[in-house]
């Protein structure tokens, strides 16, 4: 399965102070060590709230909100993607992290939707134009 | 136990469960004690945690319990030894066998070795291809006897037999725990890359039944190339087959229907196709060009599969830079399959009346005469230069062949579509 883990903003984070170096080496050791583990398929932080925008949709109607936005705890400040096998192995990870942030924070884990909660039958396509080799691989095999 | 406790010590175990097997290894040097060794840990942690509360390195806590156990082990087995030579007896074969290793300190470095090592232990010529899949699974990702078994759909004593197996297997040709050097790596590694690759297609093709547990399949094989690829950085072909399997999977959504009814690439709807994955690919297939070496067989085919992957509508195929790919795969893996394939990009390049002699001389051959994608192939070139009596022969040919029930029915319905 997928997630998405979410460091949510603080009032630093959203002030743009930028993080220590200390935290910046641990994050980055943090970072390689779920490199290592195959599961971090992409990351990034984000800028505070103040470059961003918003679209509000009201019926037709779209209006443009100017960052910076309320709410603190409730905005992100930075996303990974990964892939585990369950939640409870994202929660694990989230445990070994280094606090994010230098005032109290949280992230949080939201499973991606996908195809892959399909459940029903993976049922081969017809290959004629596909390139994989599965049939040669068993081949050299025997 | 609370259930999710129960959830938790299962989720750091699956984390844990490699580094820590691992780590026994080169202590007791036999994979199957230290498979043992790192259970016992677990038991101990199931034993210890509803009580105490989850330590706070959880995974710390396991790591040195499976590591004195496994010093505890070797302290025996050298007393054992010692009472033995006493009695004059012979050294005990399996005392030798556990002879702590000089070098037992852990760092971080030398976990990702040890997986490595746990990685080509796992997949050792010694072993049956069978057998080296289901203890990369149960070894590297941590997945239980009853998983393994429903993946595969076997019976769970099948695969616990198996496993039991393949670890005495190794215990008795003594197989060293280590990585190997030289040019006995570069066939060793490809041992490794195929289990992945069987892993991964076992998730992929679905050669009977269905099963929910069959998506975990492709996402465990991605994992490991990817544990791989971080730790044989310099080695071209794992990241190739990083990029192959995840170029595979970003299509996993887009190749059927609702009703489950496969969808051809072409026909895909490509955004429905996994854009982060693809992305993912295309850089390792840029790293693996850096590196030294010419492309391998994994490369060579995620290179065809990132073609499409490039391609943001399937009128905008490469489809001549993917016959060249075709032509150098020819060179370094021949094979009837791989020529059926470039005939099919030829055709696309060149139009079908090229590309038909080639599919022709294939059948001629006989090489490939249970194979219903043959007249599959054949019988669509024909229908698209109007030959509809001898396309609807192949198509109904190929129906014939097809192992699986929806091609069965795909191939009769195109059968029946060449009469109208």
């Amino acid at each position: 399965m997928r997630v998405m883990v979410m460091v949510k903003a603080t009032p630093e984070s959203e002030a743009g102070v930028m993080p220590s170096e200390q935290l910046l080496a641990d994050m980055g050791r943090y970072n390689e060590e779920l490199v290592k583990a195959g599961i971090m398929l992409a990351g990034e932080g984000l800028h505070p709230s103040a470059r961003g925008k918003r679209v509000r949709f009201s019926g037709s109607k779209r209006t443009v909100v100017d960052g910076p936005f309320a709410e603190t705890k409730e905005l992100v400040a930075g996303y990974w993607m990964w892939q585990v096998r369950s939640i409870e192995e994202a929660v694990e990870w989230v445990r070994r992290c280094p606090n994010p942030m230098l005032s109290d924070s949280d992230i949080e884990i939201r499973p991606v939707f996908e195809a892959a909660d399909f459940g029903e039958a993976f049922t081969p396509e017809l290959q004629q134009q596909e390139e994989r080799l599965r049939a040669q691989l068993t081949d050299r095999k025997s | 136990m609370s259930h999710e406790l129960h959830r938790t010590i299962d989720a750091v175990w699956r984390i844990e469960s490699a580094r820590i097997i691992a780590a026994v290894a080169r202590i007791v040097r036999d994979v199957g004690v230290a498979e043992e060794l790192a259970q016992d840990a677990l038991v101990a942690a199931l034993e210890h945690w509803p009580g105490e509360g989850i330590p706070a390195n959880p995974a710390a806590w396991l790591m040195t319990t499976a590591r004195n156990r496994a010093l505890d082990r070797i302290r025996q087995a050298a007393l054992h030894r010692r009472k033995q030579e006493e009695l004059g007896a012979e050294i005990d074969a399996r005392g030798e066998h556990l002879t702590p290793d000089a070098s037992e300190s852990v760092d971080e470095d030398e976990i990702g070795d040890d997986l490595l090592r746990l990685m080509f232990t796992a997949c050792h010529p010694v072993l049956s291809r069978e057998a080296q899949v289901a203890l990369t699974l149960k070894l590297l990702a941590g997945l239980t006897t009853a998983e393994i078994a429903r993946a595969f759909l076997q019976s769970e004593p099948t695969i616990a037999q198996r496993i039991v197996r393949a670890k005495r297997t190794l215990s008795e040709a003594n197989v060293h725990f280590e990585v190997p050097r030289g040019a006995e790596l570069e066939s060793r590694l490809g041992v490794v890359l195929e289990v992945i690759y069987l892993i991964f297609n076992e998730g992929y093709t679905a050669t009977a039944g269905s099963d929910w547990l069959r998506p975990t399949l492709c996402e465990e094989a991605m994992r490991l190339a990817r544990m791989l690829a971080q730790r044989a950085t310099a080695q071209r072909e794992v990241h190739g087959l990083v990029a192959l399997l995840e170029l595979q999977a970003s299509r996993l959504r887009a190749r059927t229907d609702p009703q489950g009814r496969p969808i051809l690439l072409l026909k895909q709807d490509r955004a429905r196709w996994d854009w982060l994955l693809i992305g993912r690919a295309l850089a390792a297939l840029e790293l693996a060009r850096t590196l030294s070496g010419s492309p391998g067989p994994y490369e060579l085919q995620a290179m065809i599969a990132a073609c499409h992957g490039r391609a943001r509508t399937a009128e905008q195929t490469d489809w001549r830079a993917i016959v060249q790919a075709y032509d150098a795969l020819s060179s370094v893996m021949p094979s009837p399959v791989v020529a059926l394939n470039r005939a099919v990009a030829v055709s696309m390049a060149d139009g079908p009346a090229a590309a038909l002699p080639l599919v022709e001389a294939l059948a001629n051959d006989g090489a490939l005469d249970d194979y219903h994608l043959l007249p599959a192939v054949r019988g669509d070139l024909l229908q698209k230069l109007g030959r509809l009596t001898e396309a609807r022969a192949q198509f109904e040919l190929s129906a014939s062949l097809a192992q699986n029930q929806r091609e069965r029915e795909l191939m009769l319905e195109r059968a029946r579509a060449t009469l109208s």
